[in-house]
């Protein structure tokens, strides 16, 4: 990677474009490898401007039924961290533009060591990490190698972030602030649309970060409505959801892939034309 | 090696004792544990508070609980005389109610009206409910399907009490899974709800508040000991999954050089199986449920599910004080298998007539194996931490006897 960072070249390719963008969330490895590689190659076609993807964790604890799921088949399907780094490599040397932002829990990258997996995210092609249990208070130890590989570290606020907190929060956060629009887990709950748009818009007198809104965001509708208000919506359960729906009605799983595409091109047709 | 002046002093200001500790929760929490944090601080510095407490453990648990000498036990052995501290005698039939008193009354000062708690063996569940029931505040208690099903009288006596029993049946369905759901339902109900957590494990200030709450048993011990013996014990030995009542005896001693502590983890069907619940013994650090501590855990870092008879000590993680003081080489940490700790819950049960739970069985399983190495005036004081009601049926068929 060399000069300005993938993530701020999309933001600001979105922001000359005058339209949100769209993140999209998936699961490595879900349902299996071959099927997430697949998803993964035809995301930015369908109309992904950002990808996260979750690193499997067997006790993902601020995610609902859907993502635990996810967590769940990918597993069983044998992933691992260094496997998903895999998936990750693979994608890179077909798109060299999508930012990839890695999203999980601590434990497995701890296992593996942060200075390790710190090395071996960035020689992977990857962009920025998310780590849902690591708050400003205990990040550190991560956020040193991360920064020291030319990573973003992104900082989540949520419903319960009061101004004493986003200033904790703010400073030294970097990629893009991620939202957490509603005080709860994954793919349950959805907020209204105004009290997003206050969040936004008191996080924005803070910084200067383009601003990522997650939780809860399921539809087409609520996606482009997001994507107005902040600068990108982050859609998830309902992706892994059509993974879900497709291993339920035991079909195969180049129709699971389809229909994760075939979603993410709803969205992204709507984002894109929601500029007002 | 590490000298230091006291093993008593921890966690630091962000709750780390040592490498474990901490606070590795979602950002939605931060707020609220920082906000428990305060709470309790207050609550630590209030002298009201404190004479509130204590009038609870004496006139509705029944504190002090006995020390008592357990004289046909010390026979059989015919070794070091072994003494129970008797919190199985505790109002609901284990020390858990001591925390649980606790607690409830930081959440009833930060004005919470709505309390959670996760359960295994269901004895924590249980204390919550009674605590809920005696401040009039609604009661959900996470719970595996696989502990429902093994513990089927707590789960009638939470319902009894008023709590709601939510069946759990993500994961291993056990202690560890009850343990997200409450996180989960915590997140999504930071205004109103204040989470009762039963062990000392969880972010920071649970681990130091519910030790706090629980070294109630250590220090009557040490006054109890005092007056019985008119010295100190020379050996501590408890049971630890999460290790709550193992800290509540350990705590009040740490400074006390002379005293040998041994904690005894469920080793289920032995360590070198994948069945058991050795957390310090067959674990490494990692981070799951707020806290670094030691960890069952795969190459990968995907948490283990844990094995014991008996589901208070089914848990893949332990307490990040219990880390440190094994770290520290401060306390011993050994096991007991499940086949161990039934011989010792029918020994108790024929030669002193009490019936202990399947979690202390596992401490006395323990004290079998040393009682005997030690010498007639060396003392050990056992904590018979829960009455062994609730585990008749899971014994009797472990034993081959139908109901």
């Amino acid at each position: 990677m060399s000069g300005e960072r993938r993530i701020a070249q999309r933001f600001a390719a979105l922001k000359s474009q005058g339209r949100g963008g769209l993140v999209t969330f998936v699961t490595a490895g879900d349902p299996d490898y071959e099927t997430s590689e697949k998803i993964l190659a035809g995301l930015p076609e369908a109309g992904a401007d950002l990808i996260e993807i979750g690193m499997p964790f067997s006790d993902p604890m601020a995610d609902g039924p859907a993502i635990q799921a996810a967590n769940l088949r990918a597993l069983a399907s044998g992933i691992t961290l260094k496997r998903t780094l895999d998936l990750v490599r693979g994608f890179r040397k077909r798109d060299a533009e999508t930012p990839i932002i890695l999203m999980g829990y601590y434990n497995p990258i701890y296992s593996m060591g942060a200075e390790k997996f710190s090395q071996a995210a960035r020689e992977a092609g990857a962009d920025g990490v998310i780590i849902v249990d690591l708050p400003p208070e205990e990040e550190t130890e991560l956020k040193a190698p991360i920064d020291k590989a030319g990573l973003d570290f992104v900082r989540l606020t949520t419903p319960t972030s009061d101004d004493r907190r986003l200033d904790r929060i703010l400073p030294g956060a970097s990629g893009f602030i991620y939202y957490v629009s509603v005080a709860g887990i994954t793919g349950t709950k959805s907020a209204a649309q105004t009290s997003i748009a206050d969040a936004v818009a008191r996080i924005r007198r803070k910084t200067k970060l383009p601003v990522a809104v997650g939780f809860g965001i399921r539809t087409p509708e609520q996606a482009a409505e997001t994507a107005r208000t902040a600068d990108a919506a982050v859609v998830g359960s309902a992706l892994v959801g059509e993974i879900a729906a497709a291993e339920a009605a035991g079909k195969p799983r180049t129709e699971a892939a389809a229909a994760v595409l075939g979603l993410t091109r709803r969205l992204s047709t709507a984002v894109r034309a929601g500029k007002p | 090696m590490n000298k230091i002046n006291t093993y008593r002093g921890g966690p630091d200001e962000h709750g780390h004792f040592g490498l474990h500790g901490g606070r590795y929760v979602a950002e939605t929490l931060m707020p609220l544990i920082l906000a428990v944090e305060r709470a309790y601080n207050d609550c630590k510095a209030d002298p009201a508070f404190k004479a509130e407490f204590e009038r609870l453990l004496t006139h509705y648990v029944g504190r002090p609980s006995p020390l008592y000498f357990a004289e046909r036990l010390t026979e059989h052995f015919g070794g070091a005389k072994i003494y129970f501290k008797r919190d199985e005698l505790n109002h609901t039939g284990s020390h858990k109610i001591n925390n649980c008193l606790g607690q409830i009354m930081v959440a009833r000062r930060m004005g919470k009206t709505r309390i959670i708690a996760e359960t295994g063996a269901g004895q924590h569940g249980v204390a919550t409910a009674t605590v809920c029931a005696l401040f009039n505040l609604p009661c959900i208690v996470y719970m595996g399907a696989k502990d429902i099903e093994r513990q089927a009288p707590n789960v009638f006596r939470m319902k009894l009490l008023g709590a709601e029993v939510r069946l759990v049946t993500s994961g291993s369905q056990s202690l560890k899974d009850a343990l997200n759901e409450a996180l989960r339902d915590w997140v999504a109900n930071v205004d109103d709800t204040f989470y009762i957590i039963g062990t000392v494990a969880g972010p920071h200030p649970y681990p130091a508040m519910v030790r706090d709450f629980q070294s109630v048993i250590g220090r009557e011990a040490r006054e109890q000991i005092l007056a019985q013996e008119g010295r100190l014990p020379d050996q501590l030995v408890a049971c630890v999954g999460g290790g709550s009542n193992a800290m509540g005896l350990f705590h009040p001693f740490l400074d006390d050089p002379g005293v040998a502590m041994d904690a005894v983890e469920a080793a289920g069907l032995g360590l070198d199986t994948d069945k058991h619940a050795a957390s310090i013994t067959g674990g490494r650090p990692g981070i799951l449920h707020g806290n670094r501590t030691y960890l069952l855990q795969d190459d990968d870092g995907q948490i283990l599910e844990a094995h014991s008879i008996s589901a208070g000590l089914d848990y893949p993680g332990v307490g990040p004080e219990h880390s440190w003081l094994h770290d520290m080489k401060r306390v011993n940490y050994v096991s007991a298998t499940d086949a161990e700790a039934l011989d010792a819950f029918q020994l108790c049960s024929k030669l002193e007539g009490i019936i202990p739970a399947l979690e202390p069985a596992h401490a006395l399983a323990h004290v079998a194996k040393i009682a005997g190495k030690m010498a007639r005036d060396k003392i050990i004081v056992m904590n018979m931490c829960g009455r062994g009601d609730k585990d008749v049926f899971t014994v009797a068929e472990k034993l081959g006897v139908k109901l």
